[in-house]
């Protein structure tokens, strides 16, 4: 039965689980179907989580390929299909402890980045899993700054074939996830040289291991990289090159083509491939950031009330320890925040999904708003959940330290969002670049996009609030929000001008005013979120 | 990947240092001689091939605890082979030994024993001390329980004297009293000293201590009525089993109670203890040894970062140039200097709790412990701001390693778990900022009644001649000077004293209203532990100024003396509003702080490499690929890399188990 605790709490609430839950999942029919999903994948003992904790690494592997096989045979015998409405939650459900997570990922980039033929060819190898694919981007000396990649890939005009190398040790592939021991397959971004000449960062598919016994090809050294502090289950890998030579038609050439005789073809936009890169961060929100944050707050409360610690009154028995103010403090923002991150993200899938078809139709307008607002929206979220899971974590006091509090693997697996799918300073850092440009737009009289328009509209007066129950009106704190985002904006773009009319050179400049950035950035999204 | 030479960018960075990074470690140390002798035993241990073995990230638990038993009995037969008696040189010798990490015996070193010296009996100490001493007998010191943490009072264990047998029975009567984390308990020790309610005649006399049998001395069995065992995996602690215990009627002779202080005559008669201040003490002590861990646990996370930062290039700051370390960044500087300040603050404020300690503790056996009190409440804040800013500290940290700083080869993340529990062992911190606060409070209210207090609370007094005029202390003007780290030390008085009073009027406030005192607290306690944050601020920024008069080499006091400017203008800008609020500072010198701010990091720049490497961290005790003295991480990480138990072999047994068979079907 239930704890008596915890059947009191649930007697007291003021309003329906029920309804608010379909508020979350966006309708009871929503709801319906996720939970069948769940009731379907946790009543199947292989996607059994239960002794992931007793696990090693290689246990943890194992399992992972076998609930990623398992889940093609439960898929077609629930008649779950990619595009049907129980995909999304299926991920979910698993808790994301299941191998192949890259594999979409490669299968993405050759929809977006490859020709019709390369697609044509590919997609249904990948589809049947016939391969299994990677995605190599990040090297060891080289993450977020893409242009400082440096794996070659050499044309070689006489047999049409690129030769790819890994020229230093800096220049490995590292961290790709599904490398280190499943891929047979992986896109590889290199630097492309024809004739000698450097022409930029392009993607190319190579052939790491054997479809017969899964060896390595000639030329590959590839492994795992070692234990991390979560993603036991993800053999994120390492990749050296050494003279690989792939056909001329394994380069992705939707927007970049090498002709045979060598002749190198830009064609089409590639701003729709940044686009892609922008969604990501975007789709990441909800089940790496949000989902982590909400079980974290799940826990720590459901706990805080079981927990009898002290007591409040003498004589009494010992209090919960949500009847701690202290406690309260703790916990209760962290919740606040994941129902405002939850609806935050409602709004960017929407503006997102707008944005696609805008995009589609060939109108790029949107497109720095959208590249600015997912940069700082992820930054500004993953962040604040991080942090919010460790908040829930240390508010567990001894017990949220053993593993089997769930706390600790929730944690350092959200600390890793920090990192992926772009670094949250930079990311800040981008959209500072773009709110400076807007300020000065904005002060110049020029139109600038609709969620800064409030950069142009100045105002100077003082928080009209005279009692505390004056900051429960929306209209009083999202003008103190915005007050701060506009002063930090423009005081930081004033500073940028003051060091480069005083003759500072333009990058020292930004690098001298980039905590103040960082700063405006965050808040700029701090209150729109608000 | 041996026998290469520094990287060069390392070596550019250490030529430029402006001071000589000796001179900054003895002052760590405490003195050249300290320094030397602290080497001297780390070779000991460095060069002793009985002390090596695999990196232990790619061991499996038991396979650490393992490692850890076999290290930690040699340790304890060493010591003694080398005449290493001097607490502090063990510390030195076993964090060697285990790389800073716990180990199996840390509680029977750590606790039964110094237990057995202060609380037992002198018949006790012949029947137990030296078997003790030899590990024949294995303690371990069994405190909390399931659903008993940082509240005593509500431990659940019972211990009922049996006069006709002259025994007590020892019982966990419910789920919530199994004895549950202490270290060692699980599989290590034979013995615990378990903390239960003691009734004898019918009535409960409180907790006391009692010396309780676990396992067969011999065949390691559990007795009968012993149920133990290992808790299960945790964050880290890996190499520790920490362990629960349940007894059912469990009897032990009425001898095994700790019985120093009080006693159960053999009728049962309960003799009461004199005097528990001395407990006070070992608290002391064991909260200095946090607030030093935590100085010594930021260090090593920023002795990694800073290294690293400096040679990781990435992106680029002036277009055409080569890409620049990312320590040249501004963002970088500013998430890794204050806390570089930081680690060398609490350095200092360890070393001042520690010496206080030895001084008040020699007038323990004099008898004035008039100290004490103000000592003890001032270390559990201490305790509890210093664990609390380290942990996040050590998560920047690596977080500024970028995507690296996740591999378990950056070390960091075992600093991390390691450090955390700190927050939480030896006192919650939260339950310790509000120790801190009753102090506050009580000081205050004696001030407000017209008393003189003294010690790190005596800005209180001010608050009594303020009070002759109308405005409260908070308004009163101090001119600060942003540039002079006395100046600044007023303001954060100014500020503690503006929390305190501030506190103790919402307290009122809620006991005007009728509340309980409890319930007026507990509405209260946010501000509350504010206040006792705004206490330690300042008591840091007080003792790191106080450590400036004390280095007696220029270049060493420029470059703290920069340190501490940053440490203490760094607190004001990410409190802004706390002395904007109080009139401590105006909104010009708060845009004046950050400014200074950022000027000194780019001043601290050229010596950050030499101030981590002042902390004198030998590469096998920083445990970092990342972190390397020689700078040497690409190669080294490649070399760590290949021995990843996934890389057993070449092709995983997945592949022929679930892939293939996959890829057969469809």
């Amino acid at each position: 039965s239930v704890n008596p605790d915890l059947a009191s709490e649930r007697q007291t609430a003021s309003f329906s689980v029920e309804k608010l839950t379909a508020l979350l999942d966006g309708g009871t029919e929503q709801t319906r179907i996720r939970r069948a999903v769940v009731e379907a994948i946790e009543s199947d003992p292989v996607f059994s989580r239960e002794n992931q904790y007793f696990q090693t690494q290689n246990e943890r592997y194992e399992a992972a390929v076998r609930k990623a096989v398992h889940l093609q045979k439960k898929m077609h015998e629930m008649g779950w299909t990619e595009n049907g409405p129980e995909y999304k939650y299926i991920y979910r459900a698993l808790s994301g402890d299941v191998a192949f997570l890259l594999h979409r990922v490669f299968m993405r980039s050759i929809s977006v980045l490859g020709s019709d033929k390369q697609v044509a060819k590919w997609i249904p190898l990948a589809t049947q899993h016939k391969l299994i694919g990677s995605y190599a981007q990040t090297e060891l000396g080289h993450g977020t700054y893409l242009q400082g990649l440096e794996t070659t890939a050499v044309f070689d005009a006489a047999t049409q074939e690129f030769i790819l190398n890994t020229p230093k040790i800096s220049a490995m592939k590292w961290w790709p996830g599904d490398m280190g021991r499943s891929a047979t397959h992986t896109v590889v971004f290199a630097q492309l040289y024809i004739h000698g000449k450097c022409y930029g960062i392009h993607p190319f598919i190579v052939q790491i291991r054997s479809l017969q016994d899964h060896s390595l090809c000639p030329g590959i050294t590839a492994g795992d990289i070692g234990p991390k502090m979560n993603f036991e289950h993800i053999d994120n890998g390492y990749l050296l090159l050494k003279n690989v030579r792939i056909p001329r038609e394994n380069m992705l050439s939707k927007f970049c083509e090498v002709r045979p005789d060598g002749t190198y073809v830009r064609q089409g936009s590639q701003q729709i491939n940044y686009f892609t890169m922008t969604t990501v961060r975007i789709s990441l929100i909800s089940d790496e950031v949000l989902t982590p944050l909400m079980k974290a707050c799940t826990i720590a409360i459901r706990y805080s009330v079981v927990r009898r610690q002290s007591k409040l009154k003498p004589g009494e028995q010992e209090a919960k320890i949500l009847d701690y103010q202290t406690q309260q403090e703790k916990l209760l923002p962290q919740l606040a925040a994941a129902y405002a991150f939850h609806f935050i993200n409602d709004y960017l899938q929407e503006l997102f999904n707008r944005g696609y078809k805008e995009i589609q139709r060939k109108n790029f307008d949107m497109l720095p708003e959208l590249h600015a607002l997912s940069s700082g929206f992820k930054a500004v979220i993953t962040q604040h959940c991080t942090a919010g899971v460790e908040i829930c974590l240390r508010a567990c006091g001894g017990h949220g330290y053993s593993l089997l509090s769930g706390l600790p693997s929730l944690y350092t697996k959200i600390l890793a969002s920090c990192i992926y799918e772009g670094e949250n300073t930079i990311l800040l850092l981008q959209t500072a670049r773009f709110l400076i440009k807007c300020f000065m737009a904005a002060n110049a009289g020029q139109p600038v996009p609709p969620s800064v328009t409030y950069l142009a509209a100045v105002k100077h007066g003082k928080c009209p609030a005279k009692n505390k129950l004056d900051f429960l009106s929306p209209d009083i704190y999202t003008e103190a929000y915005q007050h701060v985002a506009v002063r930090l904006t423009s005081s930081t773009a004033a500073k940028l001008q003051d060091l480069i009319q005083s003759g500072v050179k333009k990058h020292d400049a930004w690098n001298q005013c980039t905590v103040q950035l960082v700063q405006a950035a965050k808040v700029s999204k701090i209150y729109l979120l608000i | 990947a041996a026998a290469m030479s520094v990287n060069a960018d390392l070596r550019r960075e250490r030529a430029a240092a402006t001071f000589q990074p000796e001179l900054l470690t003895h002052i760590l140390d405490g003195g050249p001689e300290r320094t030397r002798r602290r080497k001297e035993i780390e070779a000991l241990v460095l060069n002793d091939p009985d002390f090596q073995h695999e990196d232990l990230n790619f061991l499996s638990r038991s396979q650490r605890y393992e490692q850890a038993i076999r290290k930690s009995s040699l340790m304890v037969m060493k010591l003694r082979e080398y005449g290493i008696a001097d607490p502090e040189e063990i510390y030195w010798f076993k964090s060697f030994v285990h790389r800073g990490r716990p180990e199996p015996l840390d509680l029977h070193l750590g606790m039964f024993l110094p237990t057995l010296l202060t609380q037992a009996t002198p018949e006790q100490q012949d029947r137990f001390f030296m078997p003790a001493w030899n590990l024949e007998i294995i303690g371990t010191y069994a405190q909390t329980e399931m659903g008993h943490g940082t509240h005593l009072r509500g431990l659940e264990t019972t211990a009922t004297y049996d006069p006709s047998t002259q025994e007590f029975i020892l019982n966990s009567p419910t789920v919530t009293s199994i004895k549950w984390w202490p270290g060692g308990l699980g599989k290590t020790s034979n013995h615990a000293i378990v903390l239960a309610q003691l009734y004898t005649q019918g009535q409960c006399k409180g907790l006391h201590a009692f010396i309780v049998p676990i396992r067969q001395l011999g065949t390691h069995e559990p007795l009968p009525g012993i149920t133990v065992g290992d808790i299960g995996p945790k964050f880290g602690y890996d190499e520790m089993d920490n362990g629960y215990l349940k007894m059912d009627n469990f009897r032990i002779p009425r001898e095994n109670m700790l019985m120093k202080y009080a006693q159960v005559e053999p009728d049962g008669t309960y003799v009461k203890p004199v005097s528990d201040k001395l407990t006070y003490g070992t608290m002391v002590f064991i909260r200095s040894l946090i607030v030093g861990d935590s100085a010594r646990s930021l260090s090593r996370a920023c002795t990694i970062a800073i290294r690293y930062s400096a040679v990781r290039h990435q992106s680029e700051l002036k277009p055409g140039e080569p890409e620049p370390q990312i320590l040249d960044y501004q963002t970088q500087q500013y998430k890794l200097f204050p806390l570089l300040a930081t680690a060398y603050a609490f350095h200092f404020v360890g070393a001042y709790i520690k010496d206080t300690y030895h001084r008040i503790s020699g007038d323990i056996s004099t008898g004035d412990l008039s100290e004490l009190p103000e000592l003890h409440a001032l270390t559990a804040g201490l305790k509890a701001f210093t664990s609390w800013t380290a942990n996040a500290g050590i998560e920047e940290c690596r977080m500024a390693c970028g995507g690296h700083g996740y591999s378990r080869c950056s070390g960091i993340p075992d600093i991390y778990v390691t450090f955390t529990p700190s927050c939480t062992y030896e006192g919650e911190n939260t339950v310790m900022m509000l120790q801190t606060a009753r102090f506050l409070m009580k000081s205050y209210s004696q001030v407000t009644s017209g008393q003189q207090v003294t010690g790190m609370v005596s800005y209180l007094n001010d608050l009594s001649r303020q009070r002759i005029q109308p405005q409260h202390v908070a308004a009163r003007t101090v001119t600060v000077r942003i540039n002079d780290p006395t100046s600044l030390v007023e303001a954060y008085k100014s500020r503690a004293a503006r929390l305190v009073e501030s506190a103790a009027k919402n307290l009122q406030a809620e006991l005007n209203h009728r509340r309980s005192k409890e319930d007026a607290w507990n509405r209260t306690s946010v501000d509350l532990v504010r206040a006792s944050e705004a206490h330690c601020h300042y008591v840091i920024v007080k003792l790191f100024t106080a450590k400036l008069a004390e280095v007696a080499d220029a270049a060493v006091h420029a470059v703290l003396t920069d340190l501490c400017l940053l440490y203490a203008l760094f607190g004001i800008s990410r409190n802004t509003g706390d002395f904007l609020q109080a009139g401590i500072l105006t909104s010009a010198q708060i845009t004046q702080v950050n400014q200074r701010v950022k000027e000194l990091l780019a001043v601290i720049r050229p010596n950050a490499v030499a101030l981590v490497d002042s902390f004198d961290f030998h590469d096998v005790h920083l445990g970092s690929v990342l972190g390397r003295y020689d700078g040497n991480v690409y190669e080294n990480m490649f070399e760590w890399a290949k021995k990843s138990p996934l890389n057993k072999t070449q092709v995983h047994e997945s592949f022929h188990k679930h892939l293939k068979p996959m890829q057969a079907k469809l």
